[in-house]
């Protein structure tokens, strides 16, 4: 098959490798119709991920269609689905409460290590994210293997076209669990740093979840016009001193609550070496940590913070005593992806949700090479890249 | 937690996160004939009851599916069993091992017989988790690396990765437990195969 490698910083290409095989009994081979390039991806992009391998596939927000099942799977050949990039069991102690990103039994024994030596325990697998996260072959590609095929799947009804679901991979989910981290109240103030993908769902969803006001920070004017789009204020931190102008917003009370979705999407592990590279080689690094701590400072006493956004490592100058003396609530943590797509699938059926705005482009497997310079070079534009297998090369 | 596997007058966390010379007498006095002087263990929670999880360990003909490193076990007798365990440079080292203490349910121990390449003993422990969360399973591992040429070899093997190597397999019984199979981030058959050797 075709798929999308990993060969160092800045150099993806498309080439034949084997197709995949079933090789556990709750496996299903996912024959790939739709697949995005994430933020996170970028991160690969840049080579700032630790343990890749030199022809690592890539992709961890794709769907397509069943071909093949073990005989664990509950899928069926011809079944259209959406993968969550989060690689759960539903068995273990953690996927029985719902927290499938906490998943036991997703990575495989010989890659928890490091993770265990970082974080204190495991976290699940994910696609195509390094070898820290499972080592799995992702989506970018004409087809896949997806391991505990009979938990982690939704099956798509017919009549749906993928640009309406494929974001229930990730981002999607991510966007509306960080809106529930932020426990919004009715007549909430809810303040959204970041307009990436994350953070425009996260402002879709604190709406939904009756938040009054909604204010996006970024400084992109094409990202934060759609934010506005969907009935939200904005603060362009280049051009406004985004405290001042959050505690004027507000009355001089400060947000109810805060979403740190800057940087990087919900996923990526970095060590803090890695941390520091980036802190002293681009703006990126220096700025993150940042928004954090700004939103911390901003917050309102009493008021609850939300972080989708990646900390990897560690993060100096944290405002703990902020943090204590306002009595603030923090809640984070990768998607738990199975939880929420059966809820957000109707939601997107009903029309409560709106998805498709965030494609900006579509390329055919064959163009992705390119499809990751556009999405790293052209941040203001080019908000969301949609890779087909199956589409004729050139096309929009 | 039984008094056998930690220390009453120092405190309740296990004797493999001891940081007293005299870990490795507390754990020998725990079994009824041990082997070896160098300690390891680990323990992991599995979301299944204490009995299935005891009944599939003790049919030692089990254990190779999620033991990474050993080839085979060949059982001679209730009591008795013959090892065959992958060392570097393609070799093997084998030993007879005998079950010492079994009770249903609770614990297995064994220890090696004489002439064993590496000789070991050790238990293996079940207790109900709490709060309903299945068992948690703790292995005790004592192990002699030999001397010699071969010794170092295996030696190799033996004194740096045991500790990782106990950790990785009890998660793979882990995940056989509750999941019913090994997770692999393998794409093909023959990359499985790879990873296996």
């Amino acid at each position: 098959m075709r798929a999308l490698t990993w060969h160092g910083k800045h150099d993806v290409r498309v080439e034949t490798v084997d197709d995949p095989e079933i090789l556990n009994p709750r496996d299903a081979i996912i024959r790939i119709t739709s697949t995005a390039i994430c933020g996170s991806d970028l991160h690969l992009y840049d080579g700032y991920i630790p343990t890749m391998q030199k022809g690592d596939i890539l992709g961890h927000e794709f769907m397509g269609e069943v071909i093949e099942t073990g005989t664990g799977s509950t899928l069926k050949k011809g079944q259209r689905v959406v993968v969550p990039f989060t690689i759960a069991c539903g068995a273990c102690f953690h996927c029985s409460k719902h927290q499938y990103s906490a998943c036991d039994n997703g990575n495989p024994a010989d890659n928890q290590d490091i993770a265990m030596e970082l974080y204190g325990q495991p976290m699940s697998g994910l696609f195509g994210y390094s070898h820290m996260t499972g080592g799995y072959a992702g989506g970018q590609a004409e087809y896949v293997r997806v391991p505990f095929s009979d938990v982690g799947p939704i099956v798509i009804p017919d009549g749906i076209e993928d640009e309406k679901v494929l974001f229930l991979s990730d981002i999607l989910p991510t966007g509306w669990m960080a809106a529930e981290n932020a426990e919004i109240e009715p007549g909430d103030t809810v303040a959204v740093w970041g307009c990436g993908p994350v953070g425009l769902f996260a402002v879709q969803s604190a709406f939904l979840m009756g938040a009054e006001r909604v204010i996006a920070i970024d400084h992109f004017p094409h990202r934060l016009e759609l934010a506005r789009r969907f009935g939200a204020e904005t603060i362009n931190f280049e051009e406004s001193a985004t405290y001042e102008a959050l505690m004027e917003m507000t009355g001089g009370i400060g947000p109810d609550a805060v979403i740190d979705a800057v940087g990087l999407e919900a996923h990526g592990f970095f060590v803090d070496n890695v941390i520091d590279q980036i802190k002293a080689s681009t703006f990126l690094g220096t700025d993150r940590p940042h928004s954090i701590r700004q939103a911390i400072i901003a917050c309102r006493k009493g008021g609850r913070v939300s972080m989708p956004a990646v900390y990897g490592g560690f993060v100096d100058k944290f405002p703990l005593g902020a943090f204590m003396e306002k009595g603030l609530t923090l809640k984070t943590g990768q998607t738990h992806v199975q939880h929420y797509m059966p809820a957000l699938l109707n939601a997107i059926i009903e029309e409560r949700v709106d998805t498709t705005f965030l494609i900006s482009h579509r390329l055919p497997l064959e163009q992705a090479p390119e499809g990751y310079r556009m999405f790293h070079d052209e941040q203001n534009t080019v908000t969301k890249v949609v890779l087909k297998p199956g589409m004729a090369f050139g096309a929009e | 937690m039984s008094d056998s596997t930690t220390c009453a007058s120092q405190d309740d966390a296990p004797l493999t996160a001891s940081k007293r010379s005299d870990a490795v007498d507390a754990a020998t006095a725990a079994l009824v004939e041990a082997k070896g002087d160098t300690l390891v263990g680990r323990t992991v929670t599995v979301n299944r009851p204490r009995e299935e999880l005891y009944n599939f360990w003790r049919d030692l003909s089990n254990l190779p599916a999620f033991m990474e490193n050993v080839e085979r076990v060949d059982v001679i007798d209730d009591l008795r069993s013959h090892w065959v365990v992958k060392a570097p440079g393609g070799r093997t080292v084998e030993w007879t091992s005998v079950i010492t203490e079994d009770r249903a349910g609770e614990l297995v121990a064994w220890a090696s017989e004489d002439g064993a390449d590496v000789p070991n003993s050790g238990r293996i422990d079940f207790r109900d988790a709490t709060g309903g969360r299945g068992t948690c399973v703790t292995a005790t591992i004592l192990y002699d690396p030999p001397a010699g040429a071969v010794g170092r070899l295996i030696a190799k093997l033996f004194q740096r990765e045991p500790a990782i190597q106990a950790r990785r397999d009890l998660r793979r019984f882990k995940q056989l437990m509750e999941t019913g199979e090994i997770a692999t981030s393998a794409r093909t058959r023959a990359q499985r195969e790879q990873e296996r050797d």
